[in-house]
């Protein structure tokens, strides 16, 4: 990939296509728990839409706006969402570890069952798996967007040095 | 009081190190000191969890803190409800005589290096990725030396692996870092992969993850055998055992010493999931009548290699000239030492004429203790060895023995627990290496006389090797280039102090470790039975 | 009866020639496609073992009816596929480092270089 991007239609087109490809991959994570999908696969889809915006805008531009300490801050809130999660099953009382404390007792907002004869459902059944699932998929974008970029900038780091 | 912590401790062991490394980024953009004292508590939490857990489940009845968690010296925890479901679909970590032994070992070793790398890694930069893949590293070896389900060990199995690779390249502007960190990885990642093969066979067979269903049902098939020998050879590559040992060296004399000090650790974790595959999930096969001149003719294939490892560490060691690599070829040595008493072991099988139970020799238990033992011992003898190089490589800058000399004037302490480190790794008495050797020797002479002679005459070869380093480096004239160097800081002398009382601690009263920490190991290794009723 | 020991087939040809990548190609990048191979069998022998003729895909929603494919094998290979991507991931930076310190690709040349 050159450092100054592509041509200006690439440019054009890449920045129509981009919101349709982070709402589907949104929508992806937040239904992981009713039809196929999930925190990886999502998180996997809107990290390809923003490698996309790198590769057409140039890694100069890019860098310019988002800086890696931005993406780690992400990435370290999306894992501590999923830990404390895990966590508050032990709070509770009788709880275990990784328990899905969500689905009994006090709170029910997130806590309805299914309907298993139609098996069509609302987005707020089957407990604390909605949560995990978006917390693993802010992980994903963050981690994987990061690790491109990175290499965009040690590429561009090297030729740097060839050309001097 | 401590009832509550030890109901959830085998989960909090491995969550607490998992937590503190995601809390890591975020505490090290406001200071760097308080990010050092996180880790150190985050450690000290870890190994004082471990601590209560091994205490509960290895002590005698009465003296127990909560002795209804501990159902016939197996503690299960199932993660997500109260019981794992009748065909039994979630995960359980069980923890018997054995997962309790090796956690000691992987609680130790993390504690030390931490400590140490606060002055060790004082003008790096990148520290807090560091430390994050420090606390995971830590998180991963816990959790494979404590699950009961195949599929979790190779995940954690590859975490570790993943963090270690990263730590072993960690200083990128040497180029001889970021090879070893590549070869490490290629072979790493086939391993595991073979390892997941495996896993996939023996699931396909029986249609459960879990290690005590599997032992439960298993025959002894074509497809079974293949599993067998997949599981074994992969892990075998994995924890450095000839001939498929190439990496070891390189990857242990190339990475920063305090890193070096914890993929030991993983390294006996990988040797612990021989233990686990041949012992007990195979282990009712194996053992079997019809199945007896099988297994004694495994036992004998495991100490032909063994054989050569130990050879092949010996002389290689000799011709090194570079410090750490050399302690590296020791490290395969070593390795050598305990393939060879567990395939003594296995090679006394007999079938018993009146009662007709099969089982080991009294000669071949004591070289599963021996064995067992020598585990403990070896991780903490050479990771005091390499946190001594490490430090006269952060005096010195120099890693090359041809080029160092006559520092013993100036660092008084680290001379003195090189010292140690060397009488302990020889078999020397009276320190903990001279206990696990002596139980080895004895064993394996009453098997074959040959076997004794080759391991003491290998010792001494290790013995002259370390006395020539310890010339070479610590003795002799004063270089001029070496002039003003000081003694190390204190936080590394702390590091490496934590290692050596352990050491003087066995090896003063291994009389005490070996009838409760060692005996209950090799009863719950070869008791497969047991482990099955856990769930 | 042929065409259900298709699939394992494949596993074991990706699986061969993943292996032969790894060990006689001269190629940085060839040995790490050559890994990424092995990964791609090992996954598709574990999909393969959730098949059972004549199911569909284990979703409850408008499902179709009828018996349905085992769904704890395609977990494992969601597993597998992410740690596939990491260790991928981390090798190509290991190449990148590689790199700029020998400017070179090829092991034989790494070797010379440092002897």
């Amino acid at each position: 990939m050159s450092d100054a991007g592509m041509s200006k239609i690439v440019k054009t087109m890449t920045g129509v296509c981009f919101p349709f490809i982070l709402i589907f991959g949104l929508y992806i994570i937040v239904h992981g728990h009713l039809t196929p999908g999930g925190g990886f696969q999502g998180g996997a889809v809107v990290a390809s839409a923003c490698a996309m915006i790198l590769i057409a805008y140039g890694s100069i531009w890019t860098m310019k706006k988002i800086k890696e300490k931005h993406l780690s801050i992400f990435e370290s809130l999306g894992a501590l969402m999923f830990i404390s999660l895990a966590f508050f099953g032990i709070f509770l009382a009788d709880g275990i570890f990784f328990d899905n404390f969500l689905v009994k007792g006090a709170f029910s907002f997130f806590g309805l069952f299914a309907n298993t004869a139609t098996g069509v459902a609302d987005i707020n059944t089957a407990g604390v798996i909605p949560l995990m699932n978006i917390a693993v998929g802010l992980k994903v974008i963050a981690g994987l967007f990061a690790i491109v970029l990175v290499m965009a900038y040690a590429t561009h780091k090297i030729k740097e040095v060839d050309d001097q | 009081m401590f009832e509550q912590i030890l109901t959830h401790a085998p989960a909090l062991a491995v969550a607490i190190p998992l937590l503190g490394a995601f809390l890591t980024p975020l505490v090290s953009k406001i200071n760097g000191k308080l990010r050092n004292v996180f880790v150190v508590i985050i450690t000290a939490l870890t190994s004082f969890i471990v601590a209560l857990l091994s205490y509960n489940i290895l002590a005698h009845e009465s003296v127990k803190f909560a002795p209804d968690l501990v159902k016939n010296g197996i503690q299960t925890y199932i993660f997500g409800a109260g019981s794992a479901g009748d065909p039994v679909v979630r995960i359980v970590f069980e923890v018997d005589g054995v997962n309790a032994f090796m956690i000691i070992l992987a609680a130790i070793l993390p504690l030390a290096a931490v400590i140490y790398s606060w002055g060790f890694m004082k003008d790096e930069t990148g520290q807090d990725k560091y430390y994050t893949l420090i606390l995971l590293l830590t998180a991963g070896m816990l959790g494979m030396m404590m699950t009961g389900d195949l599929f979790n060990f190779f995940v954690f199995l590859e975490i570790t692996s993943i963090a270690s690779a990263a730590l072993i390249a960690y200083r990128v502007n040497n180029k001889f870092s970021v090879q070893a960190a590549f070869k490490y990885i290629v072979v790493s990642t086939i391993g595991a992969l073979f390892v997941l093969f495996a896993i996939a066979i023996l699931y396909g067979q029986y249609d459960a993850l879990n290690m005590a269903v599997i032992a439960k049902s298993i025959q002894y098939g074509l497809l079974d055998k293949i599993a067998l020998i997949l599981l074994i050879v992969a892990l075998a590559m994995k924890a450095g055992i000839a001939p498929m040992h190439m990496w070891l060296p390189e990857a242990y004399g190339r990475a920063p010493s305090s890193v070096t000090v914890v993929i030991i650790g993983t390294t006996l974790g990988s040797f612990y999931g021989i233990l686990r595959v041949g012992f007990t999930i195979f282990g009712e096969q194996i053992i079997s009548e019809s199945n007896l001149e099988v297994g004694i003719a495994l036992g004998w294939v495991l100490v032909g290699l063994a054989i050569l490892t130990i050879f092949i560490g010996v002389l290689m060691a000799l011709k090194q000239n570079d410090f750490k690599k050399m302690i590296g070829f020791a490290a395969v040595a070593e390795i050598g030492y305990m393939v060879l008493a567990f395939g003594a072991a296995l090679a006394t099988m007999y079938q018993d004429s009146v009662t007709g139970i099969t089982g080991i020799s009294s000669s071949g238990l004591t070289a599963l203790k021996g064995g067992m033992f020598h585990i403990l011992n070896d991780a903490l003898d050479v990771s005091l060895l390499f946190l001594v190089a490490g430090a006269v490589y952060y005096v010195s800058k120099e890693s090359s023995l041809n080029r160092l000399g006559g520092l013993a004037r100036n660092m008084k302490y680290t001379t003195i627990f090189f010292i140690i480190g060397l009488v302990a790794v020889s078999g020397l008495p009276p320190l903990n290496g001279f206990a696990s050797k002596l139980m080895i020797y004895q064993s394996t002479y009453e098997i074959n006389p040959i076997l004794a002679i080759v391991a003491i005459l290998c010792s001494i070869l290790l013995l002259a090797t370390f006395v020539k380093v310890f010339y070479a480096a610590f003795l002799g004239p004063k270089l001029p280039k070496f002039e003003n160097v000081k003694e190390v800081p204190k936080s590394m002398l702390i590091g490496m102090l934590v290692l050596t009382c352990v050491i003087i601690f066995i090896g003063l009263f291994p009389n005490l470790v070996v009838e409760n920490i060692v005996t209950p190991a090799v009863t719950a290794l070869q008791n497969a039975s047991a482990y099955i009723g856990g769930i | 009866m042929m065409a259900f020991q298709i699939p394992y087939l494949a596993v074991a040809g990706l699986i061969i020639i993943g292996l032969y990548a790894v060990l006689f190609k001269r190629n940085l990048i060839k040995m790490i496609i050559g890994i990424t191979l092995i990964e791609s069998g090992v996954n598709l022998f574990l999909i393969t073992l959730s098949f059972r003729e004549g199911s569909t895909a284990p979703i409850y929603t408008s499902s179709p009816g009828g018996p349905m494919s085992l769904p704890v094998p395609q977990a494992l290979t969601l597993t597998s596929i992410v740690i596939g991507v990491a260790v991928l991931a981390l090798m190509l930076s290991l190449v990148i480092h590689i790199f700029k310190h020998y400017k070179t690709l090829d092991v034989r040349k790494i070797r010379e270089e440092d002897n």
